[in-house]
């Protein structure tokens, strides 16, 4: 185990408010919040429909009279008919994840910036972070909000950034060496990437200098979280973020790493069951479904994430107040976190479909070989398109691969399989085998 | 028991084929079966000749690139299942294939030869042999195609 | 038609630098460089030490001219300090670590404490506002966010100057023009070579780029020449402005183009040029083409004295028609070395040497051929097939192929296609084979 010390330090007394006091501020700013959406066309007319008034939201309970948002809801109004604000006043557009087909958008302004970097550093400060640290960022950056969040709260804090980004491993184990950083941000799944290319380059990991890391972007375990630690010899944090809701900073560990503290003052979470769409008791597992009410470009009210996890409101040991959510143990939809990129069957679907020559009948095999996720897509040529020519059948199998890697904006490995080749079973075809569930690595 | 087998590195050029060919013609080498592996950007032309090292030779005289490898030929039986009857003793054993192309059937006794790359040479002809497969050696090999 | 109208921004008073008089520009340059000689000299051990060997104490500096006698630096001292040697900063006074890759081995690192980044930041502000851009502008960055200092570099200066900013990154065309038909987009930076792939990708989409409210396009990291500026222009009715930067002085935001669009003006009061001949090392006169040399007059955690950039060029003597005082330099074609860019990349051959060598343990014979197919940048690495790499295996020369290609793109940070040819077949002239044969159409 590292010898670094994690010491309990918070950086906003928002975070330690004592209960009432949270829920006085987050009645206040859910009013407001209604306030300012309701003259977005998507809530003026659920409002609308539904009879609701800023003025009848009187209790935090209230928030329960309005239907929930969903991605579908996003995508319908695309690309920003959710915004809450003239479009003068944005100042950054992100995407939800790296897709032509119909992706989701998200915009911040100014203030909505200044949030998010405040609410990224706080649990980058309750999981070690100081002013004098060296932090290497490993996600990339661009439109996805996991490298961007976390840049503007370690710039927040006003530790130093190696903005390395994503891919060239070898290059970021040199740099990871020479450089001495002491932080680590990156998916878990990442750093035992890092540590494997290390170990081939015949550098022992536990010897770099790093001291903690902090993981997002991929459902990860308690296991995994034991094997990397050793591997690395570092303390591992977890935190939680979708762009929906504002990208990471949504929730994170502290010190005592007992579940991801909801930074409450600026998101109402609930937890559902994802059938009867009724709470589930605390403690018991559910759907995660958040409000963010200080948000200005893009409120969203009631958002249902999909991502089923546990939360408690028991009082943790580092004196914040905040409730906590356990780790995401599963999906209420059949959506892949591939190397932290989100991605739906129907994407891949949507990709052969602009490639003469293959059939609709696909499958998705997803593992985790050497700690990189693998996917590999199985597709079955049509008989008039199969060649004698290994060289053509390779430029069909690059076609494929390319077009994937358009709409999903991840390569997968592309196998060509006879006609028929791909078994049918009856009624819903078979479309994901996820060897990563089997293995207990997600 | 094994063969000695030429490949020589080709770009995926027009003419490129040729050239070696035209080589081996004026040397006055025959070449007695060749396969031609290729992918979009290269082709690896595979060769079995009688005078393998005089092949080799003047082809890297000329400025190619040769490599010399041991392959298996194999004898089957001309008919629907021959070949079969050969994959299934193959299998039988775990011998891993490399790969493996069909000779022209030259012979009145309606047999066909395979030649094969196997990973381990040795213990395929071995066990081949334990099985009863009429694993051909060069000396046999080049007399049947005279 | 590109019309002027396009580059009618209003004034940013960020740029109040670009129209100093020259005599209080002057001085601002010589107190500044004053500051940065004493800076440099008493953190930076070798400053001092080529300082010192010369018998130059940063006293001697009393005018402009006098910067002729400080010591030159060059790319290679970057990799031989590397990675901390030339920081004039604690660490702990340092937010931001950039890192280029070297001509071989080690990369190059540069730092930046929070003022470098605001002054960075301030110079990006006033090259958007010299291409006409304001607070309103919606800013699409299609430069590569990372290491590069151009992606985080623009996004800055975009953030700054209070547009809303679009973090497209590169990569992914066709979401990219996507988002700039559904955004409403009015500014775009990336390469040009890129956005020329970008035109022709949007027609083949049947998206037309010249109805698109985008107006104007920021583009650098490669040479380019007029006539693709014109290319551009018409083929997107947008105006296309040249930016020059490097990550040894800040980053992209050295210099300029503006609405006058005849040259570049180098924000001089933060980084100070000078002309020199490559082979002599002797200062050249303005209006006279040479070696670019620069010299950082504010830059706290990486001060860079008279650094040679390798570019070539010449300062222009006449006043710009814009009104803005600060110099400009003409459009950067050459080099004096055999380095070469490709889709924004700096790549010298000796780091493609060093990639091939690392996979096959002697250097093969091999040439670099770089295409434009498509107005993108391919580059091609042709690698003779010897005796000892070459296997009867179709899989085991396609994994020749791709360790070649991984190990390239390790080193540069892209990729290159690697074909592997029969021997000989690469010209050799007079025992040393020609390494780069650029055929990339310009213009």
């Amino acid at each position: 185990m590292s010898d670094f010390v994690c010491e309990n330090r918070i950086l906003d007394k928002d975070e330690t408010l004592d209960r009432a006091q949270l829920r006085a501020l987050q009645l206040e700013r859910l009013r407001q919040c209604v306030q300012r959406v309701a003259d977005v066309p998507f809530y003026k007319e659920m409002f609308q429909r539904e009879n609701i008034t800023p003025e009848k939201i009187k209790t935090l309970d209230d928030l329960r009279r309005i239907p929930f948002t969903t991605k579908a809801d996003l995508r319908e109004y695309y690309p920003l008919g959710f915004l809450a604000v003239p479009r003068s006043e944005i100042a950054r557009i992100h995407g939800s994840s790296g897709t032509t087909g119909k992706p989701t958008f998200v915009a911040y302004t100014a203030q909505d910036r200044a949030t998010w970097a405040n609410l990224c550093a706080r649990f980058l400060v309750a999981g070690g972070l100081r002013s004098e640290h060296l932090v290497h960022i490993a996600f990339g950056y661009g439109l996805f909000t996991g490298g961007f969040g976390l840049h503007y709260g370690v710039e927040y804090v006003g530790a130093s950034i190696l903005p390395a980004a994503s891919g060239n491993t070898p290059r970021q184990v040199m740099l990871l060496q020479d450089l001495a950083a002491d932080v680590l941000i990156c998916t878990p799944s990442y750093s035992l990437q890092i540590a494997e290319v290390a170990r081939a380059q015949g550098v022992d990991p536990r010897t770099l200098p790093l001291k903690y890391a902090h993981f997002g972007g991929e459902p990860w375990t308690e296991d995994m979280r034991v094997q990397i630690e050793r591997e690395l010899d570092i303390l591992a944090f977890n935190n939680y973020g979708l762009s929906e809701v504002i990208g990471p900073g949504v929730s994170g560990e502290c010190a005592a790493r007992q579940g991801m503290h909801i930074q409450e003052d600026h998101f109402i979470v609930e937890c559902i069951d994802p059938e009867t769409l009724e709470p589930v008791p605390e403690g018991e597992q559910g759907e995660l479904v958040f409000t963010a009410i200080t948000k200005q470009a893009m409120p969203i009210i009631r958002y249902r994430t999909r991502d089923i996890a546990t939360i408690t409101s028991q009082p943790c040991v580092c004196g914040r107040t905040t409730a906590r959510m356990s780790r995401v143990i599963g999906r209420s939809d059949d959506m892949l976190i591939i190397r932290g990129v989100n991605v739906y069957p129907s994407q891949v679907e949507e990709a052969l479909l602009r490639v003469d020559g293959t059939a609709p009948h696909y499958l998705i095999e997803v593992d985790r070989t050497g700690n990189l996720d693998d996917i590999k897509v199985h597709v079955e040529v049509h008989p008039e398109s199969f060649s004698d020519k290994m060289a053509q059948m390779q430029a069909l199998r690059e076609r494929i691969a390319a077009e994937i890697r358009s709409v999903t904006g991840i390569g997968m490995k592309v196998e060509l399989v006879a006609p028929r080749g791909l078994e049918r079973s009856m009624g819903k075809a078979v479309r994901v085998i996820d060897h990563r569930r089997e293995k207990g690595t997600i | 028991m094994k063969i000695n087998q030429l490949s020589v590195f080709l770009e995926n050029k027009p003419g490129r084929l040729s050239e070696p060919c035209e080589i081996l013609a004026a040397n006055g080498i025959n070449i007695l079966t060749l396969s031609l592996a290729d992918t979009e950007q290269f082709g690896i032309l595979r060769l079995v000749v009688k005078e393998w090292e005089k092949a080799k030779r003047v082809l890297e005289e000329a400025g190619t690139v040769v490599n010399v490898t041991e392959v298996v030929a194999l004898e089957v039986a001309d008919r629907p299942g021959g070949l079969e009857d050969v994959l299934k003793v193959i299998e039988s054993g775990d011998i891993n294939v490399e790969y493996m192309y069909a000779f022209t059937t030259f012979s009145k006794n309606k047999r066909a030869i395979l030649v094969f790359r196997f990973e381990d040479a040795d213990r395929a002809v071995a066990y081949l042999r334990d099985h009863d497969v009429n694993v051909i050696d060069s000396v046999s090999l080049y007399q049947n195609l005279k | 038609m590109a019309s002027s109208d396009k580059c009618a921004a209003k004034f940013n008073p960020v740029s109040a630098p670009d129209y100093l008089p020259k005599k209080q520009l002057q001085s601002l340059q010589l107190s500044r460089l004053k500051m940065i000689v004493q800076r440099a000299y008493d953190y930076v051990a070798l400053f001092r030490q080529r300082m010192d060997q010369r018998k130059v104490t940063p006293d001697d500096i009393q005018s402009l001219d006098d910067i002729t006698k400080l010591p030159f630096t060059v790319k290679t001292d970057l990799r031989d300090t590397y990675p901390f040697g030339l920081f004039a900063s604690p660490i702990s006074d340092i937010v931001r670590l950039h890192a280029s890759s070297g001509t071989t081995g080690k990369p190059i690192v540069v730092a930046y404490t929070q003022k470098d980044i605001d002054v960075w930041a301030s110079v990006m502000v006033r090259t958007f506002a010299a291409c006409g851009l304001g607070a309103g502008d919606i800013i699409q960055n299609s430069y590569g966010y990372g290491l590069f200092t151009g992606g985080l570099g623009a996004h800055y200066g975009a953030e700054s100057l209070g547009a809303t900013v679009i973090p497209t990154s590169g990569g992914n065309t066709d979401r990219q023009i996507m988002v700039m038909k559904d955004f409403g987009v009015t500014a775009i930076c990336c390469t040009p070579s890129y956005f020329l792939h970008l035109i022709e990708r949007a027609s083949e989409m049947g998206v037309d780029l010249k109805a698109l409210p985008l107006r104007v396009g920021v583009f650098g990291a490669e040479p380019w020449t007029d006539s693709m500026r014109i290319r551009i222009e018409k083929g997107a009715n947008i105006k296309a402005f040249d930016i020059y930067g490097l990550s040894e002085i800040i980053g992209p935001g050295v210099a300029s183009a503006c609405c006058a669009q005849e040259g570049l003006h180098i924000f001089e009061d933060h980084f100070y040029p000078e002309i020199i001949d490559p082979e002599t090392l002797e200062p050249l006169p303005d209006g006279t083409e040479g070696e670019l040399v620069f010299t950082t007059l504010s830059k706290l955690a990486m001060p860079a004295i008279r650094y040679r950039t390798r570019d070539i060029t010449e300062i222009i003597t006449e006043p710009c028609s814009c009104g803005r005082t600060i110099r400009r330099i003409k459009r950067v074609g050459r080099r004096s070395d055999d380095m070469f860019i490709i889709r924004g990349v700096n790549v010298f051959p000796s780091q493609i040497e060093e990639a091939l060598l690392a996979v096959e343990g002697t250097l093969p014979h091999y040439q670099i051929v770089l295409t434009r197919k498509g107005d993108l940048d391919q580059m091609e690495i042709q690698v003779e097939v010897t005796a000892d790499v070459f296997s009867d295996k179709v899989r085991a020369l396609e994994e020749l192929q791709h360790k070649l290609g991984q190990s390239v793109e390790h080193t540069l940070g892209i990729r290159a296609k690697i074909s592997l040819v029969q021997p000989h077949t690469i010209q050799r002239s007079e025992g040393k084979a020609k390494r780069v044969i650029d055929n990339r159409d310009m213009s």
